[in-house]
């Protein structure tokens, strides 16, 4: 090696600017450069970081809590990383759809066992960064090749990061109803009305589960005429089913809607994140699937969806996907998974009962039945921006305007506190 | 009928399409010289023996879970990253005026920095700026800039195919004509896929040009501590233009440097006028992260984070890195001095000009066909050679196919 020489490495050749340089370009690049207002949904967290107060309780953002307020590590996911760790395995790039044995249990999951779409191979499922990449590429794709039509709606409300991904990928948004505010639950009949009026070949996105932010879910005699009038309006259908597990605490079951809509041959689009029901939210572990007319249309989809990966990140990152794979497919760890999310789920309705309990407790005179009715991380209080605003400045309870609050960051600790401030707000 | 009856089949990645193929050959013989991931002299993938240990101290912090970073990613990632790049005693850093993105590797850098110009710079949304991309350059530069919505992607003359070597009248008069604010995407080092870097006196003839024409400099660093050895030296072009005075990005890719390859571990380190406008900056890179992964993931970084902030560990990371190039090194001179032994006809020194984990060995695309065919070596069209493929094994192999491919094909 001292054989070799390479002229540009020899000397470093620093030089000084001259004084004047910097009063050449005193003007920036940026000036015109706005400063971005803060994430509604990320911002929270941050605003309350800088609170002092020790009572401060953080209902923003969607991240379980164990009944100590801590972050919960799956025990399911520290025993699969004990074997990752084990099989000394490299550090090779992934393929650009990822690791193949993550995306067949993925797609395998949401689907169901000896589903024909999986078995006829007509679905393409790639590996994605969580739930906000899935929607991303699936939005690219439907953008760059669904050009039928511009228009995607979504329920009104909807997770807060859906409308900026959409628009962003040049799509354009539309509502429809949803949300019944005198109920605090499901207008039924407002949304039949609604989806009704969609223009043909329009995308219809569907919260498979656990609806965010409301927690409020079609029964499933509902999904069925929704189904029934999508399938005759023509639409396609975008499945966003980001808490697989957490809102019944079955697996199965959170997945209904999403296999019913499969069977009664709807060809969908689906985002899955592993982010909540595996706890892997900082590993950025997700899937977007394509249920195709044929294997040969996939293999078409696949090769898109490809090039539309690879300008962004070119390949997605192993080791979440790795855990995940490793859950999903060996049945003792995929066992005791299953037996996690249903804790989890059961802890989240348990607090919505201390929750209302306390609030009689308290005094108030409201019906609160709907924090019970409401299912999955999610309430929708029903709380109005004002006393939003109020429950985070005299009480230092951080959640999002909307009046949404993440019942994984209740805990039986902090229940009766929250209780007292609902309630100063809204007697 | 399907909704997407329509959608074409897409031509595969060339690089990707090639590795596949090398798989499926049966030939014992057969050599892969294509994609740009080190190996050792088995041909083997190698975990770097710091990044195992450092593995290790994280399973062991019952302290660390895995929670979302912030938008920006891991600060103390972001921060050390940075200084890597710019040097511990950046004038630059010292004045608060750098900061940084954690991206998905070195494309998800260049991917926020291209969609940030795309909104920002030059106007709003003015997708009409020219992009100059080197020619040749890594194939994704075009399409990463391309999809974030640049409609005029254009070459700038690089490569010199007669002389092989860098053809800096050609790129020096490509920055005299370029028009004002045209962005150019520069390798600060271990020029890919050419192996040819510019000395120290013409990256200063092309700053001074960039600077004078108000050229926006775009640094793409995948191969810093690949290239020479040394960090500190792969490093120059970079320090050298922050010097002048820049307000400039920096894609790096902690992929080849770190062998972390699939944990996609990048930073975006962009170097403002002062604090102020760095501020505004970083808020709008967080809202274009928002709608494109949300938040980065944490392993790969927290890894890096740790090697890089903990001095045994950084000195370790270094000898790993050098021991690297020193092997790159030691394939160069054995390829020019087998080919040199042989008598192969043309000149061979350009093995062992070029720096970094490719060779241009100037094969032509039959040539390279043969290659392909006749002796299962795999190589890119462009006769792109990852050195890293070579071993002491195979090197005769390769050097005597070589030789018989520039004899019986022209």
């Amino acid at each position: 090696m001292a054989l070799l020489k390479s002229s540009k490495i020899i000397s470093t050749v620093w030089v000084h600017p001259p004084l004047g340089v910097r009063s050449i370009r005193a003007s920036s690049w940026w000036s015109e450069v706005q400063m971005g207002p803060p994430d509604p949904i990320l911002g929270v967290s941050e605003a309350y970081k800088r609170d002092t107060n020790p009572k401060k309780m953080n209902l923003g953002v969607g991240a379980y809590r164990d009944d100590q307020g801590k972050p919960y590590v799956l025990s399911c996911v520290r025993k699969a990383e004990a074997q990752i760790a084990a099989k000394k395995l490299d550090k090779e790039y992934l393929a650009i759809g990822g690791l193949g044995d993550f995306t067949k249990a993925c797609a395998k999951l949401a689907l169901g066992d000896n589903n024909e779409v999986i078995e006829s191979g007509r679905n393409i499922t790639v590996q994605t960064i969580s739930g906000t990449g899935s929607l991303r590429i699936g939005a690219n794709f439907l953008s760059r090749f669904h050009t039928e039509a511009r228009d995607v709606y979504l329920p009104k409300p909807s997770w807060g990061n859906h409308t900026p991904i959409f628009r962003d990928a040049g799509m354009q948004l539309k509502a429809y109803t949803y949300y019944d505010p005198k109920t605090c639950g499901f207008d039924f009949q407002g949304a039949l009305n609604d989806i009704s009026k969609i223009p043909e070949k329009s995308v219809i996105m569907l919260h498979a589960c656990a609806h965010n932010p409301t927690g409020v879910d079609p029964r499933p005699e509902q999904w069925k005429e929704i189904a029934n009038l999508v399938k005759k309006r023509n639409l396609l259908v975008f499945f966003d089913m980001a808490y697989q597990g957490f809102a019944s605490g079955d697996i199965d079951r959170d997945a209904w809607a999403v296999r019913y809509f499969i069977e009664q041959g709807h060809n969908i689009v689906l985002s899955q994140s592993f982010a909540k029901n595996m706890g892997l939210y900082g590993e950025r572990v997700g899937g977007f699937t394509v249920v195709c007319k044929d294997a040969e249309e996939a293999k078409r989809v696949e090769s898109q969806l490809k090039i539309l990966i690879r300008p962004i990140y070119s390949n997605p990152p192993m080791n979440g996907a790795r855990i995940a794979a490793t859950i999903l497919n060996t049945p003792d760890l995929y066992k005791e998974w299953l037996g996690e999310v249903h804790g989890m789920a059961n802890r989240i309705i348990t607090m919505r009962e201390l929750l209302v309990a306390n609030l009689k407790k308290e005094g108030s005179t409201q019906n609160w039945q709907h924090v019970i009715d409401q299912i999955g991380m999610f309430c929708f209080t029903g709380l109005k921006p004002e006393q939003v605003a109020r429950l985070t400045k005299e009480f230092s309870v951080y959640m999002t305007k909307d009046g949404r609050i993440s019942m994984a960051g209740v805990t039986s600790g902090n229940v009766g506190y929250l209780a007292q401030g609902i309630h100063a707000v809204t007697k | 009928m399907s909704l997407f009856g329509e959608v074409p089949q897409a031509t595969p990645v060339a690089v990707f399409k090639l590795s596949n193929d090398f798989k499926e050959d049966a030939n014992p013989k057969k050599v892969n010289l294509g994609v740009g991931a080190y190996r050792t002299d088995e041909g083997q993938p190698w975990v770097l023996p710091v990044v195992k240990k450092v593995e290790k101290i994280i399973v062991a912090d019952n302290s660390l879970n895995h929670e979302y970073l912030a938008i920006l990613g891991l600060p103390e990632f972001r921060s050390s990253a940075s200084k890597i790049a710019l040097g511990e005693d950046s004038p630059a850093i010292q004045e608060n005026r750098v900061g940084a993105v954690q991206c998905l590797g070195g494309t998800g850098a260049l991917k926020m920095g291209a969609e940030f110009l795309r909104r920002w710079y030059n106007g709003n949304d003015n997708t009409k700026t020219p992009v100059y991309v080197s020619a040749p350059t890594w194939e994704n530069h075009n399409a990463v800039f391309a999809n974030a919505g640049f409609e005029d992607i254009r070459p700038y003359k690089y490569w010199d195919a007669e002389k092989r070597g860098l053809d800096l009248d050609g790129f020096l008069g490509d920055l005299e004509s370029a028009p004002k604010h045209s962005i150019f995407v520069l390798h600060a080092c271990a020029h890919n896929p050419t192996g040819t870097d510019p000395t120290h006196v013409e990256w200063m003839q092309v700053a001074e040009v960039m600077k004078r024409r108000k050229l926006f400099v775009f640094f793409d660093s995948a191969y810093q501590g690949f290239a020479s050895g040394c960090l500190d030296k792969d490093a120059w072009a970079v320090r050298y233009f922050v010097t002048q005075g820049f307000e400039m990005f920096c894609a790096q890719s902690f992929s080849k440097n770190f062998g972390l390859y699939n944990e996609r571990v990048g930073n975006l380190t962009i170097v403002a006028r002062d604090s102020d406008n760095l501020k505004r900056v970083l808020s709008q890179m967080e809202k274009i992260v928002r709608v494109t992964w949300s938040n980065p993931p944490s392993q790969g970084a927290r890894l890096v984070a740790i090697t890089l902030n903990t001095p045994e560990l950084f000195a370790e990371w270094k000898d790993n890195v050098k021991s690297m190039a020193d092997r790159v090194l030691l394939m160069r001179a054995s390829l020019q001095a087998k080919l040199q032994a042989l008598e192969t006809p043309g000149t061979w020194d350009h093995i062992t000009q070029q720096i970094g984990m490719f060779s241009f060995t100037g094969l032509n695309p039959k040539q390279v066909e043969y290659m392909i065919k006749e002796r299962s070596i795999y190589l890119m069209a462009s006769g792109r050679i990852n050195m890293c493929g070579l071993t002491t094994k195979n090197i005769d192999y390769v050097a005597e196919s070589i030789h018989e491919t520039v004899v019986n094909v022209q």
